[in-house]
């Protein structure tokens, strides 16, 4: 381990201090194929739009999200979804009659009746928040459909991060 | 003709006691297949053609095992059809242990009998023989039963050629899913969909008769259990309570059904539901995540997954209560825990340095064996004689169906004609005639 990390060191050394003996000139700064430091090149709409007119904002933009997603192993309310819940449980204060399904999700990894536990924990805890914040017992119920029905169908990272979720579907 | 059989097993070892070290030992499994011969069976009928190739049937079945290399009908000097005929120099001059001739004999509209020997090259002596009557439509059954006691004969472990499997199936129809339970023969030949849905179905379980199927369906976004009686295809919902209704396994009188409630509270534990009466006798109480239960063959205990200890691990615990037990130390991850019938195994999802796959625990011994080579292997099921196990797998992005010997040498991949995404196989118990 710490003979890697000699080496490694011994390495960095060597391309640090053999830099000035071997700079390389400075590509033409105006050849965009060389473009800067990131070794992607963009390009910068400069001028009038082409298109001549205005972007649309979102009108959903502000709306009630109704979906949340959760760390690896984890069934905590993440810090930027707190508001979510908080004006979750304002809907259903505002409205006794409204009933939310809190369906839990959880990524592929692993065992699939036990993939179902991790699901329920996560509606769990969305369920607990609301119910702190004063929502009757009665307007939720619970589902957790494990790893059965994936958000997002690939097996990356990022696909699992799309599929660590819990829904809030309403009824009435 | 060289089988690609050799592959690298990862088998860890742990020295039990006190001194409880991981040792890694990396293995080389070679199996050497005994070459036999299944000639061609003979046709005494009113049609050209016999309504199955039984020959074909029982050579697959053999080739499959990994056991046997049944040779090429071009090599064979001579192909009868009666044991009488058979020439022993003629066959060990080719080079197999064993023969199998047979043919058969139709003996009404839709009757016939099927009749096979097995003989024992160098002993020069019938092992079996054996004449059974057949319809068309159970002649492919009692051609794999003829496999079985074939196989029965040459290893001395029980044939499970002629035994069933269930599984789950998922097919993409644009943003939605259709879900299908089927239940085939072991070859993956004569597919049956005994239910589908939209919503998600889970975790078939055979009966110990295998007449009924227990398995979880999601329909109206809600889970719940059902029993299905396979021939009539009558099913009644068993268990609906608020909350999760999951991971149901039979006892082994069959009267029972372990099964996982999580209640409004959503914490989930081990219950068991007598069938008939629908009552259910609470046996964990933590409020870790304890689920997958499975009874011991001896019907003393019952092995399930609980995350008590951080994250998941097999514990057991006496059937009529008591206090959990922990099982397996190997490891930050075993779950979904299935027994062999003969009682000496535990197979499970282990995480491997990363990966998901099937282990099995010698369980006077306690060392594990890690059986499969995937990614995001799942759903182990020991075949009923113990001696191959079957489970889930994947193949780019869907899922399809291996099996193993237990010792790990022999692997299989087995084909399903259904498209998508193929899980949760559930090897069914011996057929009772």
């Amino acid at each position: 381990m710490s003979y890697l990390k000699l080496i490694a060191v011994g390495l960095l050394a060597v391309l640090l201090g053999g830099c000035p003996q071997n700079t390389i000139p400075d590509p033409d700064p105006t050849d965009t194929t060389y473009g800067g430091d990131s070794g992607a090149t963009t390009g910068g709409m400069s001028g009038d739009d082409p298109y001549g007119g205005d972007a649309i904002p979102d009108p959903f933009a502000g709306e009630l999200q109704m979906v949340i997603y959760f760390d690896f192993d984890s069934s905590e309310v993440r810090p930027q979804d707190q508001d979510t819940v908080a004006r979750h449980a304002m809907e259903l204060g505002n409205n006794m009659r409204a009933t939310v399904r809190l369906e839990g999700h959880a990524d592929e990894r692993g065992s699939r009746e036990y993939n179902i536990g991790l699901g329920e924990r996560r509606s769990q805890a969305v369920r607990q928040m609301l119910m702190l914040q004063g929502v009757s017992a009665s307007q939720i119920s619970t589902v957790s459909f494990g790893e059965e029905r994936p958000a997002s169908f690939g097996n990356s990272e990022a696909d699992y991060a799309q599929n660590r979720r819990v829904e809030f579907k309403y009824i009435n | 003709m060289l089988k690609k059989l050799g592959f690298v097993l990862w088998v860890l070892l742990v020295a039990g006691g006190a001194a409880r070290a991981e040792l890694v030992i990396d293995v080389q499994g070679i199996a050497q297949p005994t070459p036999v011969a299944i000639v061609p069976f003979g046709w005494e009928g009113r049609t050209p053609n016999m309504p199955l190739d039984v020959a074909e049937v029982i050579n697959s079945d053999l080739e499959r095992s990994g056991r046997f290399a049944p040779i090429d009908e071009m090599k064979m000097l001579q192909k009868p059809t009666d044991g009488a005929d058979v020439d022993f120099q003629d066959w060990s001059f080719v080079g197999v242990e064993a023969v199998v001739v047979g043919k058969v004999i139709q003996t009404g509209d839709n009757a016939y009998t099927l009749q096979f020997q097995l003989f024992d090259v160098f002993g020069r002596k019938q092992l079996v023989g054996y004449r059974m009557p057949a319809s068309r439509g159970t002649m492919r059954g009692a051609a794999h039963r003829a496999a079985d006691m074939i196989y029965e004969k040459l290893t001395g472990i029980k044939g499970v050629f002629g035994t069933k499997v269930a599984y789950v199936t998922a097919t993409r129809q644009g943003d939605s899913r259709e879900y299908s339970l089927i239940v085939s023969d072991q070859d993956g030949e004569n597919e049956y969909t005994i239910m589908e849905s939209k919503d998600p179905i889970m975790s078939p379980a055979w009966s110990p008769d295998s007449r009924q199927l227990a398995y979880v369906s999601f329909e109206g976004s809600k889970s719940s259990i059902f029993v299905q009686t396979l021939r009539t295809g009558n099913r009644f919902k068993v268990s609906s309570k608020p909350g999760i209704n999951g991971a149901p396994a039979f006892s082994p009188d069959g009267r029972k059904l372990v099964v996982t409630l999580g209640g409004v509270e959503g914490n989930l534990d081990i219950y068991v539901l007598d069938i008939t009466s629908r009552q259910t006798r609470r046996l964990t109480t933590h409020r870790a995540i304890d689920t997958e239960g499975t009874w011991s063959p001896d019907g003393r205990y019952i092995f399930f997954t609980s995350d008590r200890s951080g994250g998941p691990q097999v514990y057991r615990v006496a059937a009529n209560g008591g206090t959990p037990e922990r099982i397996t130390f190997e490891g930050g991850y075993n779950a979904r825990p299935r027994l062999s019938p003969d009682g000496t195994r535990l197979a499970m999802v282990h995480n491997d340095r990363g990966n998901y796959r099937i282990a099995v625990m010698n369980l006077a011994r306690k060392d594990l064996l890690v059986l499969s080579t995937g990614r995001q292997d799942e759903s182990p099921s020991f075949a009923p004689n113990s001696d191959i196990l079957i489970y889930a797998t994947r193949q780019g992005r869907n899922g399809v169906l291996e099996t193993v010997s237990a010792d790990g040498l022999i692997r299989q991949k087995m084909a399903s004609g259904q498209g998508g995404d193929v899980r949760e196989p559930v090897w069914s118990p011996f057929p009772r005639f």
